[in-house]
Parts: C-alpha cells; sequence; structure tokens
C-alpha cells in the first residue's frame, strides 16, 4: 500500500490549522511525508502540544520545599519524608469512555499506572473523579455500570487499590462524561527515572505489548475535537487494555530499573511511539533514530504511518546505557515480554526513521515538541453570569418539613452512598489502606513507615459553573479540607482541567478564571501544583460544554499514620463540635438544586485565611488525639455532614445547630466554607475548645452522639435506621 | 527451635503475593518466594502459601493456566507427603483447579467483583486447629469476582469456615474456606494476610496465620 499524497486538505483533515501547515513548510522548507504528518498532527493536537492552555498553566505555582519534579515529566514528585518521595498525577479519559465506557475507563486507569510506575515508583493507590449525566437516563446508567467496571476489572488485576474519589452526576454531561483517574506511588528519593534519551549512541528499546492497529489518532481526532454525529464511527480509535500485561510490564520495569541499565523510560500513552521519543530526545536536546522495522507487531502489514501513531497500551520506551543491553533483555524474557532494540540517541537534534529500508521521517526535534504553536485564544464571560449570580432567598418559600428535605437529600443521586461503586474495586492490596473509601479523604500508609498520606479528588462543577474562579478556589480549599480532617497537612496538587472547546471563548474563559482561581488559592496556602492534564472539546455540537470541572487531586502527609482520623462517629457519649460559620449562603446548593429544581446564586463565599486557620486546627488536634472523629462539612450542609456520621457509624446523635438570624433550612443546608464536625471525648472537649481558640477557629459544641434517631434542631428528627436505608438504596436501586 | 519456613509462590499476575510475605513475616515465618518456573523447591520448607491475585491474568478459568506452571508438580508433591498448604483466594483457586482440594469456585451471584469485610466462623480447619476452635468468629476482608464456592458431589469436603450472616458471593451453604481429607491442605476466599494489623482493619486473620504455622511446626517435629 502507497501513502496518499500529502495535500492541504488532507493535512486539515488531520486537525491542521491552515496557519499551522505553512508553519510545517517553514520548518522542513519542503511538504511533509505522510508519516510525518501524522506526527505533526498529533504532536501539535491540543492533547499533547498544551497549545491553547500553555499560556495559563504557566501561571500555577509550581515550586515548594516538597517539591522534587514539577510539572513536564510523566509525574509529580515530592519529597515525603525519611528518603521517601510519592509520585503522583490525574489524568482524564474521557471522550474515550464516552465512546466505549469499559474500554475508555480502563486504559484511562492502566495509563495513569504506566505514568507512575515509569518513573520508578510502585502504584500505592487510585483514585477515580467520574462525572455523568441524570442517573434517571437508561443510557447513563449503562455508562455508570461500564466505567466502574472498567475501572475495576483494570485497577483489580493489576493489583493496585482504588481508595477513592467522586461519582456526581449532572446533566450537562450527558454526552460529555467524564473519567479523571488519580494515581500515587512510592519509591526511594534516589530511585526515581526520568524519561530522557541521554547520551548519544545509547540503544533505544521497546519493551511490553506488542504493537497493533488499535487507537490510532486517539489523542489528535478523539481527544482534541468536539463529539458530533459521527462520533460513533470513532470507536475504533479507543485502545483495548490488557491489565495482567501491565501488572507484568511493572514488575518488569521496576527489575530493570534496579539493574542501573537504564538511562531514562517513558510510556508510550497518547500518540504512542511518536510522542514518547520525540519528548525523551526534546528533554535531553538529542536526536534518536530508528527502525520501525524492529518494533514488535501484532499484525502484519502495518504502515510507518500506523506504527508511529498507534496507541496500543501497555509498552514503554527505554534508553538503555550502551554494551548492558543484555541486562535489560534478561528481565524482560523473565517476565515473558517483548523486549527490542529499535534505534540509537543521536547527536544531531533530528527524528530519523526507517522503514523497510528507507527513511520516511527526518525532521527536527525542537521545533515540533518544544516550541510546538501556541495560542491566545478569545476570552468572553457568558452572557447569563451576572443574571444567574443573582438569587433572592426572601422570594424561596419557607422549608416546611426540614425532616422531609434532609432524607430527600440523602437519597438524592449526588449525595447518597457510593459503596455500589467502590465496592468493586479491591481497596486493599499493597497492605496499605487505613482510611477505605467512603470518609473524607482516603489514608494509605507509606509502606516501612509510620508515614501516612492522605488523598482526594474534589470539584463543585455546579459552582465553577456560577463562577468558574470562585468555584475553582472552593475546589482546592474543599480537597484540602478533606485531607485536613484525617489530621494530615495538605502537601500537593495535581489537576485534572476538563473543560469545553477552547474555540469558544466563553469556556475559553472559564478556563482563564478557573486556572487563575486554582492559582491564587494554592498561592494562599503554599500548595504547589506538580503537574496534570487539561482535557478540553468536553461537547457536543450544537449542546454546548460541559460545566467547568477543574478536578483537583491533592495529597497530605500525616506523620504518624496511628494519628489518622476517621469521619464517622466512633461511639455513643462523644461531644458533637461544629467549627466554623454558617452563612446565609445557599447559592447553588444541593438543597436548592434538589429541593427546588434551582441552580443559581453565587456560591458561598471563601475565606482562605479561615480555611488555613482551620487546616492548622485539625492537624494540630490530630497530633494530639483529640477529635474521635472529623467530617468536612460540605455538600448539602452541616445536616447532611451530620448524618453522614450517624450512618456510616450506627451511632445517633442529637444536637442543635445555632440559628440565629438564619432561617431554618440555611442553618441546616447551607454550603458555607471552612466547616466541619468534629466528635471528641467529653474529657477531651475544653482542650479542643482551646485549642480551636487559640488557631483563631470558631467552635460550639452543638450536642451529643448516641441513640437511634438523627435529631439536628431546627426541626430534623428521622429514625437513624431510615436514613440509612435511604441513603444506601438509590444507587444499587438504579443500577442493579 | 527456628522459625517456620514458609514458601510462597509467586505466578505472574499474582498479587497478593507480597501481602503474604509481610503478614506471614509478622507472625514469625521465615518466608521464602518462589518463582512459578522453579522446578524445584528450595530446601526444608515446612509449609507453602499460595497467594491471591489474577495468575495469568485469569483469561480462562480462575486459576486454570497456573496450574499448569513447572513448580506446581513440586506442590502436588509437597502437599501429598501431608505438610500444610495454604491458598488464598486465587490460590484458593488454583488449589482446586489442581485437584489439591475438591469443588470449585464460579463467578459471584451478583456477577459483579465484591471487596467487603465479612465475618466467618470456624468450623472443621483440619490440622490448623491452633488458634482456630470451632464456632470462632473472625473478622477478613474478601476481595474477588469468582468466589462462589459449589462442592464436588463426589468428593466431599472438610469445611473449614462459613460465612455468618449470608454469604457475599453465593456459596453454596455459605462455605467460605475448606480442607482435604487429610486436614493439610486449606483454601479459603477471606484474606487473612489482608487482617493483621487493626490499623488498616482488623487483626483476626493473624490467628489463621499463625495456625498454619504451628502446623508446619508440628509437621516438621513429625507429629
Amino acid at each position: 500500500m502507497s501513502d496518499p499524497e500529502v495535500t492541504d486538505e488532507l493535512a486539515r483533515e488531520h486537525g491542521l490549522s491552515s496557519h499551522e501547515i505553512a508553519l510545517i513548510g517553514e520548518i522542513l522548507g519542503r511538504r511533509p511525508t505522510f508519516p510525518e504528518l501524522g506526527i505533526f498532527s498529533v504532536m501539535w493536537s491540543e492533547h499533547c502540544s498544551y497549545k491553547s492552555s500553555k499560556k495559563y498553566l504557566q501561571k500555577l505555582p509550581t515550586k515548594g520545599a516538597c517539591v522534587v519534579q514539577g510539572p513536564g515529566e510523566n509525574a509529580g514528585v515530592v519529597d515525603v519524608g525519611d528518603g521517601w518521595v510519592a509520585v503522583f498525577k490525574i489524568e482524564s479519559h474521557n471522550h474515550p469512555s464516552q465512546v466505549e465506557p469499559h474500554g475508555g475507563a480502563s486504559t484511562g486507569v492502566g495509563g495513569i499506572l504506566r505514568d507512575i510506575f515509569t518513573m520508578g515508583a510502585r502504584p500505592l493507590a487510585s483514585l477515580d473523579s467520574l462525572r455523568f449525566g441524570s442517573l434517571d437516563d437508561a443510557h447513563q446508567r449503562y455508562l455508570v455500570r461500564g466505567v466502574v467496571r472498567g475501572i475495576g476489572d483494570y485497577g483489580n488485576c493489576f493489583g493496585c487499590a482504588t481508595v477513592g474519589g467522586e461519582v456526581t452526576f449532572h446533566p450537562r454531561y450527558r454526552n460529555n462524561i467524564l473519567v479523571n483517574a488519580m494515581n500515587l506511588g512510592i519509591a526511594r528519593r534516589e530511585q526515581i527515572f526520568l524519561a530522557k534519551a541521554a547520551g548519544p549512541g545509547n540503544p533505544v528499546i521497546y519493551v511490553g505489548s506488542k504493537t497493533g492497529r488499535d487507537g490510532i489518532h486517539g489523542a489528535s481526532l478523539l481527544a482534541s475535537a468536539e463529539f458530533d454525529e459521527d462520533t460513533d464511527a470513532k470507536r475504533p480509535t479507543v485502545q483495548l487494555g490488557d491489565p495482567f500485561t501491565e501488572k507484568l510490564l511493572l514488575e518488569a520495569c521496576l527489575e530493570a530499573m534496579a539493574t542501573g541499565a537504564i538511562v531514562g523510560i517513558q510510556d508510550m500513552g497518547a500518540a504512542g511511539l511518536t510522542c514518547s521519543s520525540f519528548e525523551m530526545a526534546s528533554r535531553s536536546g538529542t536526536g534518536i533514530e530508528m527502525d520501525l522495522d524492529q518494533v514488535p507487531q501484532r499484525e502484519s502489514g502495518m504502515t510507518a504511518y500506523e506504527l508511529l501513531l498507534s496507541e496500543s497500551q501497555e509498552r514503554m520506551l527505554l534508553v538503555a546505557e550502551k554494551g548492558r543491553e543484555d541486562e535489560i533483555f534478561a528481565v524482560f524474557e523473565k517476565w515473558d515480554l517483548d523486549a527490542a532494540l529499535v534505534g540509537r540517541v543521536t547527536d544531531d537534534g533530528r527524528m530519523r526513521v526507517r522503514w523497510q529500508g528507507r527513511t520516511v521521517v527526518d525532521i527536527p526535534v525542537d521545533p515540533i515538541a518544544a516550541n510546538a504553536p501556541a495560542y491566545e485564544r478569545p476570552t468572553a464571560r457568558p452572557a447569563d453570569f451576572e443574571s444567574l449570580q443573582k438569587l433572592d432567598l426572601d422570594s424561596l418559600p419557607a422549608e416546611t418539613d426540614p425532616s422531609g428535605a434532609l432524607l430527600q437529600l440523602l437519597a438524592s443521586p449526588n449525595l447518597c452512598s457510593r459503596e455500589w461503586v467502590y465496592r468493586q474495586y479491591d481497596q486493599l492490596v499493597g497492605s496499605s489502606t487505613v482510611l477505605r473509601p467512603g470518609g473524607d479523604a482516603a489514608v494509605v500508609r507509606i509502606p516501612e513507615t509510620e508515614r501516612g498520606l492522605a488523598l482526594k479528588t474534589d470539584c463543585n462543577p455546579r459552582w465553577c459553573a456560577l463562577d468558574p474562579y470562585l468555584g475553582a478556589q472552593h475546589a482546592v480549599a474543599e480537597a484540602a479540607r478533606n485531607v485536613a480532617v484525617t489530621g494530615a497537612r495538605p502537601l500537593a496538587v495535581t489537576n485534572c482541567l476538563n473543560f469545553g472547546s477552547p474555540e469558544r471563548p466563553e469556556a475559553m474563559w472559564e478556563f482563564a478564571e478557573a486556572t487563575r482561581g486554582m492559582g491564587d488559592a494554592c498561592r494562599a496556602f503554599g500548595i504547589p501544583i506538580t503537574g496534570g492534564n487539561v482535557s478540553f472539546y468536553n461537547e457536543t455540537s450544537g449542546e454546548g460544554g460541559i460545566p467547568p470541572t477543574p478536578t483537583i487531586g491533592m495529597v497530605g502527609l500525616l506523620d504518624d499514620v496511628t494519628r489518622a482520623v476517621p469521619a464517622a462517629f466512633r461511639g455513643a457519649g462523644d461531644d458533637v463540635i461544629l467549627l466554623g460559620e454558617t452563612r446565609a449562603e445557599l447559592g447553588g446548593s444541593e438543597y436548592l438544586a434538589v429541593r427546588h429544581g434551582l441552580e443559581r446564586g453565587a456560591p458561598p463565599a471563601l475565606d482562605l485565611a479561615a480555611e488555613q486557620r482551620l487546616q492548622k486546627l485539625l492537624a494540630a488536634a490530630a497530633e494530639q488525639r483529640l477529635m474521635r472523629s472529623a467530617h468536612d462539612c460540605s455538600d448539602g450542609g452541616a445536616a447532611i455532614a451530620l448524618a453522614e456520621c450517624a450512618i456510616r457509624s450506627g451511632v445517633g446523635l442529637d444536637v442543635a445547630l445555632p440559628a440565629s438570624g438564619l432561617r431554618p433550612e440555611v442553618a441546616l443546608f447551607a454550603e458555607s466554607a471552612a466547616r466541619a464536625i468534629v466528635s471528641c471525648a467529653p474529657a477531651d472537649r475544653e482542650r479542643f475548645l482551646a485549642l480551636a481558640r487559640e488557631h483563631g477557629v470558631p467552635a460550639a459544641r452543638i450536642g451529643a452522639t448516641g441513640g437511634v434517631r438523627i435529631r439536628i434542631a431546627p426541626g430534623v428528627d428521622v429514625s437513624l435506621v431510615e436514613a440509612h436505608d435511604l441513603w444506601a438504596r438509590t444507587l444499587p436501586e438504579a443500577l442493579g | 527451635m527456628s522459625a517456620p519456613r514458609v514458601g510462597v509462590l509467586v505466578f505472574p499476575g499474582s498479587l497478593d503475593d507480597r501481602d503474604m510475605r509481610r503478614s506471614f513475616g509478622l507472625c514469625g515465618a521465615d518466608v521464602r518466594m518462589i518463582w512459578h518456573k522453579d522446578q524445584r523447591l528450595p530446601e526444608s520448607l515446612d509449609g507453602i502459601g499460595v497467594p491471591g491475585g489474577f495468575s495469568y491474568g485469569d483469561y480462562l478459568r480462575c486459576g486454570a493456566m497456573a496450574r499448569f506452571s513447572p513448580v506446581m508438580r513440586s506442590l502436588v508433591e509437597f502437599a501429598e507427603s501431608g505438610k500444610p498448604v495454604l491458598g488464598v483466594c486465587n490460590g484458593f483457586q488454583i488449589l482446586c483447579e489442581s485437584g489439591l482440594l475438591p469443588g470449585v469456585l464460579v463467578r459471584n451471584r451478583e456477577l459483579k467483583y465484591v471487596c467487603q469485610d465479612v465475618r466467618v466462623a470456624v468450623e472443621d480447619p483440619g490440622m490448623f486447629r491452633a488458634e482456630l476452635t470451632p464456632g470462632r468468629a473472625l473478622v477478613m476482608p474478601v476481595k474477588h469476582g469468582e468466589g462462589a464456592y459449589v462442592p464436588d458431589p463426589d468428593r466431599k469436603p472438610r469445611v473449614a469456615f462459613r460465612y455468618v450472616g449470608g454469604s457475599p458471593n453465593g456459596s453454596t451453604d455459605d462455605i467460605a474456606g475448606v480442607t482435604n481429607e487429610r486436614g493439610n491442605v486449606l483454601g479459603l476466599m477471606p484474606h487473612p494476610e489482608h487482617a493483621t494489623d487493626p490499623l488498616l482493619g482488623s487483626a483476626d486473620g493473624a490467628h489463621v496465620l499463625r495456625s498454619f504455622l504451628a502446623a508446619c511446626v508440628a509437621a516438621r517435629a513429625g507429629r
């Protein structure tokens, strides 16, 4: 089969703009070959080049005392003490999961796992942030089942514990569900490997699965364009995952790294062999020459174009020390995996690719990898921004049935039990899971140490839709609070920025505002962002985009993991304390959405200094073992937080919320920030309250645990069993 | 007396092998990892653990490929000599597939993987009696997609453990673990190696592991 002639029209079909086509002509001084065109189209795709987002990402805070490796590598790395580092990242696999939920979600998990172990770390914990359309919709239920099964099938068989995440529903995700997969691994600081192709003359070795025709143009055509009526025809661009091979690849890579013969290593993810080789060479200022006929192939007759662009899973590219190839080959033979010498590092900064005896690619590395085009896209505030901010509380009918409202909220899709989801995940392999899913942050022990890490993903898309700047700040603050209630100190952040089309000025404005908010909040807290992922084009022609969803993946550190504080009550007779202040803030709340079908009003105000005081108080109280439980107040407000503490423990409560001048539904369901519910033994109460005063955090004893009812004044008095039943039933009944 | 020496088999796709090594170590064993391609076992082993995971990806029936590994012939000889063998989860499946234990494990009733704590009651633990008194209740986690035990009508199992309050997987008669007729080979779906530390949820699994180690010492002494 001969390659098609490269015309401007063919280049445009590859997603390249006229400007970019002209630029290619300037760089090469000639028309590209067909394989070269393929390379440009993936390397300059939005997904791989960050061409619309780069300008904003550069403004995010990425430095901090704990940072060992910031953005730009496969994952971020932070120091967690005693010579250990945590390697972590979050990444989206949205479009593939919409098209093929099981395959899309499972390869999303596979991709993030490789990002972690390619750096020399053993994956320790996974989290998944999932967004779907309405649970009432049969197709959405199909997507939920497929995604959850895909995550479980991959993670369970690979052998990494899935310890947390989030699942929410909103009609605007109907045609653009989000699957954001996060993983964290652990390594010794001196064992970290980087993706570099250093040392001219060194061998370039391909390891792992054979290359097939799956996933070609997954990054450029599927991830870098909005959906339209032809989307189903893109199903073949979704890759197929094999977690068993990935498990072998993990063990083989870690073993090969231990030989000391590896110079650099990178996984083949988006844009496969092309992206991995270009990025490795670009980082080292070198070039690579490669012979595609040496690439292990699953089927015969593959063209150079296909071999370069395939996104077949479970593959890695590594550069070894010259003369030590056999040490690498021996390890991969032990694990029954392919390993093939496919090329050499060169010193001339060019990528030269041979196929069937002739040179099919000969292009400079840097103009393509490091100096890809960057755009300053137009931004525009949505026309309805101001009107949506308005909410007249006085026009709302007063809540006449607070008990009924609590039960309705507990059973609503966004607040009900997630056990149906996480019960399908191995939460325990690795013997590290101290706080399992279902609480605030998950807590895992760092193996062989006394330390622990608290992990959480977070974002409230409704708030981000109403005010992306404030909403993104809240995402940071809430994730930090979730980590802090376990007693951990927030350490670092990875982010997954899910937005609509950057070519639509309103979506670009949302992106600009959200990244500004995220940066401001992280700077205020002193928490660096060590990397992440941008996912644009989450929209469908004629329907608009998703709510802006800047998901935060937060990592916190506990010096003594035995001091980790759970969210649920621990027994009867403890004092219940509300931390923070409740204000008349119902804007964008679950209460408004569930009880009144309204999604409007300004999100709650955010006092970053107050948040930080709360974080410090919680860490100090955990250090002194003063808290029996601690739970963040967020979606559904104080009443829902209290009910969750009770339901998860089977211990009732009798409390009265401070209601000075507040309407009952505000006292119960307002989602004011910087609040938490703490229970403590009566003997520790005064010390805890004194500590709160010292830290400048408002604290009030509001009642005690015990009994078989959930009693929350003003107005809530329900049976604990009934509340538990309603809360637990929603997802199993909907999903089977 | 020196510490019991326990081998833990490692198949491609074994996942809980490191957890089993760690937990046996915490319970006082001297642990050796045994690669599935090894034809011969290390010298003077007192017992063998077959860990959980997805051996060979479990793309065929669970454990069906692992039984053909080179190390399996040695394992069968070891078990037939009367020495203690423990299979957990996928290890239990492998022991059933290789014929060392009667019966078979099939897909969970709800056709979904399940990860949760369960309560089991000890019934007839074979030679692993040291801390497993009949009637004793233990809390341990299960995590599997194919854990419903179906007995072989011609080879009745000795039931070592039964789920209390119903099985999470649809096991016949709520059977959670069995031994062979001789009582020296024990297989169970709950994970004792994930329940040896109260910080991680439960320490009840240590009773199972210590009983196994006590049986190792007893078998070495020829009792």
